[in-house]
């Protein structure tokens, strides 16, 4: 292949085979804002556990789009639910409910 | 003519006579069986309580029950609340009235009862069979020597009268006030129960048959200026047959029903209290949302409802059933479903524990009901040592200060930037803990009911202040100021929030700010005011350079902006409504500025402010630091 010099990063190949859709519904409906996100990255950027390793709310939102849920539990293991993501998110998410309610949904075996 | 040895055989007999040498009748018997279950339960129930708090929380409740300080404390507020009802009076005094009345009325009933029968006839008291019920009927038992009364008697005769007197005028009140709201159609909170019934019809007759008992057997027993002239009135209107029987017997079933419906019903609340209060004054804290301490605390509401006005989410009617009210009575009824949602929606600003008359803390309930739910949550904090910023002093010259900022305050940077330039312009010397960024305080986890979690951060930060080797540890966000006063248990370093600092610099002179003609209002943080009760330094500091203006809600009143991390489930919308609630009542008397001291009420108050349509000229939100800051000059 060509290099251009720029590639598809992983987190924006969608896998619709590993997609639980189940699971996503039930996340939507305790926290619906998670619909809401515009992978902006704003979260991300001002992280205080992302300062030291990679933390990413809105990786982990992708992740789980592409039927990676372990990923985003590791995305967010490192979370201090410190709301900094709150008070940035353009969207307006509540951001540290999503992460709890990921945390509870995707964490149970 | 009375013969003149009648007179002498009188006055030599006691002035006090066993009018019934058994000391027994059989209308005792309701009364005895309504207390002797009711004691059985409350026992079985204490000793239950007592047996599933841990076993340290056990020890130290044994020890507080003998040191000094807390049995002032516990004398105290059992005088102020459970008797006096004092902060009941402070919010509504008719209603402080009659809860007083009813409530200090009838203890010194019992107690001024007991000590007649141990003045007038100790045999009857202590281990005798009659010690249950004699002091409680005594009127009934005895014969009153009218030759011989002395000023001691009349004294007691004149007390009971007017502590019954007492007790039916706020009887009278509640049974006013119940009908009134009833003829009004206002809506109760509760629709009473069964028990709830019985027991508050039983409690409103009991007072009133006992002056009637007490009135019939006046001439007999004796009595001061109610039962006496009701006395005189009786024999008016029956002659010489009074009904002295069944008025007792009434009177004594009235107590009987009461004290045995009573642990179904809503007044048992008056019972538990007083375990609450020595649980709580002995420093216990709840660690599951129901059992243990948490059963005394959750059955010592009285759902009085105060909380409903309290909370500032009720602004939108729709999140009244988020109320503490309901979530005690939820948890009462083990609805978990119904109880996990309204854990999750509080936001924490524990305004509803400042003003509830029993001083039940629903807010700590809260965090230990999320915990149930939370506290399982798998994380991984292995980066957390090599995350911390180090900063170790050598021996000596170790800064005067360290100033951690904290997560929000870096999305604010003016607050640092103004914190920085008073430490310059006052010549403190100071170390900036976080300057790149540090990690969270952990109260934001202990708030989301994550202790374990939080534990590792507070561990790590901890570790960071103590090699600072710095005496004085200034936060700037109350959030952090909490936790960090609270759980670190830092010894021998001096944890201040920065009004509490920068009020001190300008005490000592080391900070001069420059009087302006400003007018600010003044907001008081959930976290500082409530959560540590600072309330004094921020507004003394603030007076030093502009007019302070008065909120129409302020102190331990004050509302929450509604930024606050102590909700998880609360959306955006639901938080600006509140918002605007709190803007409001910052603005009744138009000040120039608002000045709030956290990190959080900066960013979301001058949203709303930004947001709000209706201000010509918006009103501009400044931090506390800020405001010093500009007064220094440059
Ligand atoms: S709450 Fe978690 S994800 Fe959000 S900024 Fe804080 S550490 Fe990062
Ligand atoms: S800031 Fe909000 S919208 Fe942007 S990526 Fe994060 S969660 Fe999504
Ligand atoms: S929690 Fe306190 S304020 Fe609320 S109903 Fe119960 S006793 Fe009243
Ligand atoms: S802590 Fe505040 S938000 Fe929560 S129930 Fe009490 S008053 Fe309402």
């Amino acid at each position: 292949m060509v290099d251009f010099g720029f590639g598809l990063v992983p987190s924006s190949r969608i896998n619709l085979d590993l997609f639980d859709k189940q699971k996503y519904e039930e996340l939507a409906s305790v926290e619906p804002d998670v619909r809401k996100c515009m992978s902006c990255g704003s979260c991300t950027a001002v992280c205080t556990a992302g300062n030291f390793v990679t933390t990413s709310l809105r990786e982990a939102i992708e992740s789980i789009h592409n039927g990676q849920p372990g990923k985003a539990l590791e995305m967010l293991g490192s979370c201090q639910l410190c709301g900094k993501c709150a008070m940035v998110c353009p969207r307006g998410i509540n951001t540290r409910h999503l992460i709890l309610s990921i945390n509870k949904i995707y964490g149970k075996i | 003519m009375i013969p003149m040895s009648f007179i002498l055989a009188a006055q030599a007999a006691p002035e006090v006579i066993d009018r019934i040498p058994s000391g027994y009748n059989h209308f005792v018997i309701p009364f005895c069986v309504g207390i002797v279950f009711f004691l059985i339960w409350i026992t079985v129930g204490c000793i239950r309580i007592l047996l599933n708090i841990p076993h340290s929380d056990r020890l130290r409740f044994w020890k507080s029950l003998v040191s000094p300080v807390t049995i002032y404390k516990n004398l105290r507020d059992l005088f102020c609340d459970c008797l006096f009802h004092v902060k009941i009076w402070k919010r509504k005094p008719l209603l402080g009235y009659m809860h007083s009345a009813i409530a200090f009325g009838w203890f010194m009933l019992i107690l001024l009862g007991h000590i007649e029968v141990a003045l007038f006839v100790p045999k009857r008291l202590g281990i005798s069979r009659s010690a249950l019920f004699y002091p409680i009927f005594y009127r009934f038992f005895v014969w009153m020597n009218p030759g011989h009364t002395t000023l001691r008697g009349w004294v007691f005769f004149f007390l009971m009268d007017f502590f019954l007197l007492y007790v039916l005028s706020g009887i009278a009140l509640a049974v006013f006030k119940r009908f009134r709201s009833l003829a009004l159609g206002m809506k109760h909170t509760t629709k009473p129960s069964l028990a709830d019934r019985v027991a508050l019809y039983s409690l409103w007759l009991i007072f009133p048959m006992r002056l009637l008992a007490e009135s019939f057997t006046a001439d007999l027993s004796g009595g001061s200026f109610l039962t006496i002239p009701v006395n005189h009135l009786w024999h008016l209107i029956f002659g010489d047959k009074l009904w002295i029987m069944p008025s007792w017997w009434c009177y004594s079933i009235c107590l009987g029903l009461f004290f045995a419906v009573m642990p179904f019903s809503r007044y048992m609340h008056i019972l538990t209290e007083v375990l609450w209060i020595l649980l709580r004054n002995a420093g216990i804290k709840p660690n599951h949302p129901r059992k243990g301490v948490a059963e005394a605390e959750i059955y010592a509401c009285s759902s009085c409802g105060l909380c409903l006005d309290a909370c500032p989410m009720n602004v939108q009617k729709k999140n009244l059933k988020y109320s503490s009210v309901y979530f005690i009575r939820f948890l009462r009824r083990h609805n978990e479903r119904k109880i996990n949602d309204i854990a999750d929606k509080c936001l924490m600003c524990d305004k509803c524990h400042a003003l509830c008359p029993v001083g039940v803390d629903a807010p700590a309930l809260r965090r230990a009901q999320r915990a149930t739910v939370n506290e399982s949550i798998a994380y991984d904090y292995s980066y957390l040592g090599s995350a911390v910023p180090v900063h170790t002093a050598t021996e000596g010259n170790a800064p005067e200060v360290m100033y951690f900022a904290g997560c929000m305050s870096h999305l604010t940077p003016r607050i640092i930037k103004s914190v920085e330039k008073v430490f310059n312009a006052a010549g403190v010397s100071y170390v900036f803990a976080d300057e790149g960024g540090g990690i969270c305080c952990g109260r934001p986890l202990m708030l989301a009911g994550r202790n374990d979690a939080a534990a590792k951060t507070i561990a790590a930060n901890k570790k960071m202040i103590e090699e600072s080797g710095c005496r004085t540890l200034v936060l700037s966000c109350p959030i952090c100021f909490k936790i960090f006063k609270e759980e670190y248990g830092l010894k021998g370093v001096n944890v201040v929030h920065y009004t509490q600092y920068f009020n001190e610099l300008i005490a000592s002179g080391r900070l001069k700010p420059s009087m302006g003609r400003e007018r600010l209002v003044y907001h008081d943080p959930c976290e500082l005011g409530r959560g540590c009760n600072v309330y004094y330094e921020p507004r003394a500091a603030l007076s030093q350079l502009a007019t302070l203006v008065k909120a129409s809600k302020e102190y331990d009143e004050s509302l929450c902006c509604g930024g606050s991390l102590g909700s998880l489930t609360l959306d955006t919308r639901d938080r600006a409504k509140i918002s605007e609630t709190a803007v409001s009542s910052l603005m009744v008397n138009n000040p120039d500025k608002i000045v709030t001291a956290c990190p959080l009420c900066l960013k979301t108050f001058s949203e709303s402010v930004a947001n709000s349509t209706h201000q010509v000229s918006p009103v501009r939100v400044v931090d506390f630091a800020e405001a010093i800051s500009e007064s220094i000059g440059n």
